[in-house]
């Protein structure tokens, strides 16, 4: 068996011994897992609305999990994405409402506008990594809780005391009448197609260019790096500050598409966390995180179902995803059965 | 209110809030130490938040003052249960630590929602009538000015966490074990060739750290929250983590840190009722713990301080 096949599989049997535990879970909870996940199935695959919703979800998931991937990819862990995410989605709510201009410009500038508020909030982060050598596991993970209030805040201050904030205009907008109408009126929007664009945007900086180049090898070897001229907490805090764009954008597809406004939260996303889940299952590359994404969104969409139609309650999804990530991280397991068996065959 | 009276109300609220803290911080010093990094001590808290609050909600009839007592050894069980995995992962499948320890969380939490909206058929439980009780420490309470800051209305289990904290440290510097446990951490192939079983000392680092973690979360909840739901345990084993390190891996130095985060979260919470800081809007006192907790980081801490090989799986023969 050769390597590139022993990658693929790793994350396949991960995802099935995921769900084969997710269905002992049911079963042992007093459920049927087979109507548990053909309520899943119909969840993701039902008509052509919920299919259209799945899409929806799906594009939130590819943006976070670009951002983590690539803070992985140059030996960071942006636990972050999260914070940097909702304060994405406060921008491009704000200028979505507070400005009037021509589409043309007025929708390129709210996700710009949200690609710097990810970008400034993961700045502090990598300053911190840089220039203090802190750790950025911890700093990010308490600027989530922050951005959470501040952004709450801040919604309050926007709406003068409301819950959320105005509905942006339809200038900024990425809804679309004609994915309406295709899908019964679900949210799907135009920002599946940003996504697919980021991972192109991610594909390419990171294998065809100067300075994907050096931020890979800063991530590999610091020191080595450094001594081949690299100028290192440069690359640390440029690393941090893409990623923060990636998650940032992540929230404008809230603002601009699904929601077309922010309410103020009472707890975290979930999109940022499930990120690490889509990067670790795509192995960080820009095309596996689109395929991880299609995966965890599809699940994280097709779980709300679980509830209405068989009774399981939705949290059995992120307890699958859980598992999944475990099975992919202890890979090594896997990869030592995979070619014990292979070796076997060749034997005979 | 004068400042004697402030100090009279924010210290006691400061050890109250610290007490969950401590405990799970110097968990994290023991699994640090033997080098393996637990960021999911909160999920571990979780799981010890909502066992206690199950455990509490259904015996307290039988057990009657005891069951809050019962219900830290529930949580302590079900910590030592979630650490589990993460051994396995991170010390037998050479899993990637960080990761791992995400996914715990991420299964903490939705294991104990899971289970809390199984058994009440609603996200959040109701509240518990058992909680710990607060009483005066007699003779030290009528100390002057120090007795009415520390030795009254005190929770046991603030005690209890200190103690832990002294035993902690006793055991880390002064016992064999502790030794074993910081050498590893620090080189494991040395500890290796002197005989030393890293796999083991590992794993039983983990599960203390799991142990302390349950304890911890189940003060969280039954002395502090009440109740348990989706936002009971909200980064405090994260803040946890912070101390740990803030205290530069040391369970004395843990618990001073910890009591320093208790207080920003006191603060956060109790603010609003003292003078001067009640006119500080809201938001400003709700992220002061997490802003606190990254200052302490960036100010105070040198570089060098961790345990070498925290974070490194150990693979017998690699050089």
């Amino acid at each position: 068996m050769n390597k590139r096949l022993i990658n693929i599989l790793v994350p396949l049997i991960s995802i099935v011994l995921g769900l084969i535990i997710g269905a002992i879970v049911m079963a042992a909870s007093g459920f049927n897992p087979i109507d548990g996940y053909a309520a899943l199935w119909n969840g993701i695959f039902m008509d052509s609305y919920t299919l259209g919703e799945t899409v929806r979800q799906i594009t939130p998931y590819v943006f976070s999990g670009l951002a983590v991937a690539f803070a992985f990819r140059t030996g960071l862990f942006n636990i972050g994405v999260e914070g940097q995410l909702i304060m994405g989605w406060l921008a491009a709510a704000y200028v979505g409402q507070a400005f009037e201009l021509p589409a043309i410009i007025h929708l390129p500038l709210a996700l710009i506008a949200a690609a710097v508020a990810g970008a400034l909030w993961a700045f502090i982060p990598g300053l911190l990594k840089a220039k203090l050598q802190v750790h950025e596991v911890i700093v990010t993970i308490m600027l989530n809780y922050t951005a959470l209030h501040v952004a709450n805040a801040l919604i309050d201050v926007i709406s003068g005391g409301g819950e959320r904030t105005e509905k942006i205009h339809a200038t900024a907008s990425l809804r679309s009448e004609f994915f309406q109408s295709i899908t019964d009126y679900s949210r799907l929007h135009w920002g599946f197609v940003l996504a697919l664009i980021a991972v192109m945007v991610m594909w390419f900086i990171l294998e065809k260019t100067t300075r994907g180049y050096e931020l890979k090898a800063v991530g590999f070897n610091k020191h080595a790096s450094q001594y081949a001229g690299m100028n290192v907490s440069k690359n640390i805090i440029l690393a941090m500050v893409i990623s923060g764009a990636f998650a940032g954008l992540g929230g404008a597809m809230e603002a601009l598409g699904t929601f077309e406004n922010m309410t103020k939260l009472h707890a975290s996303t979930g999109i940022g966390f499930d990120g690490i889940a889509v990067a670790l299952l795509g192995a960080n590359q820009p095309f596996g995180v689109l395929l991880g994404a299609i995966l965890f969104g599809s699940l994280k969409y097709g779980g709300l179902n679980m509830p209405s139609e068989a009774g399981v309650p939705t949290e059995i999804v992120s307890i699958v995803i859980a598992l999944i990530i475990f099975f992919v991280a202890s890979g090594y397991v896997i990869r030592l059965a995979l070619e014990r068996l292979s070796k076997r065959k060749e034997v005979k | 209110m004068s400042f004697l009276e402030v100090l009279y109300f924010i210290i006691p609220s400061a050890i109250f809030y610290a007490a969950p803290l401590i405990m799970t911080a110097i968990g994290g010093v023991f699994t640090e130490r033997s080098g393996v990094v637990n960021i999911g001590l909160e999920g571990i808290m979780i799981v010890g938040a909502a066992s206690s609050i199950i455990f509490n909600l259904t015996f307290a009839d039988q057990f009657g003052d005891a069951t809050p007592w019962i219900g830290l050894i529930v949580a302590m069980l079900f910590g030592i249960l979630l650490s589990a995995i993460l051994a396995v992962a991170a010390v037998s499948l050479r899993a990637d630590q960080t990761v791992s320890g995400v996914a715990l969380n991420m299964l903490g939490l939705a294991g104990a929602v899971f289970t809390v909206k199984m058994i009440y058929d609603k996200g959040q439980t109701d509240s518990i009538t058992e909680r710990f009780s607060r009483f005066d420490i007699p003779l030290l309470s009528d100390i002057p000015v120090i007795g009415k800051m520390f030795f009254v209305d005190v929770y046991a289990t603030s005690i209890l966490a200190v103690a832990v904290a002294i035993i902690a440290w006793f055991i880390i510097t002064k016992t064999p074990f502790g030794l074993r446990l910081r050498a590893v951490g620090e080189h494991p192939m040395a500890a290796d060739t002197m005989g030393v079983n890293v796999t083991k000392m590992r794993y039983m680092a983990v599960l203390i750290s799991g142990a302390l973690g349950g304890i911890g979360g189940a003060i969280y909840a039954q002395a502090i929250a009440g109740n348990f739901g989706a936002s009971t345990i909200s980064g405090q084993g994260f803040m946890a983590i912070a101390a740990m390190i803030f205290g530069k891996w040391h369970p004395i130095g843990a618990l001073g840190a910890a009591l320093f985060f208790g207080f920003a979260q006191a603060l956060s919470v109790v603010g609003s009722s003292i003078p001067y800081i009640k006119d500080v809007p809201d938001v400003f006192l709700h992220i002061l713990p997490y802003v606190l907790t990254i200052l302490a980081l960036a100010g105070f801490i040198g570089k060098a301080n961790a345990p070498k090989a925290s974070g490194v799986p150990y693979i017998k023969g690699k050089r």
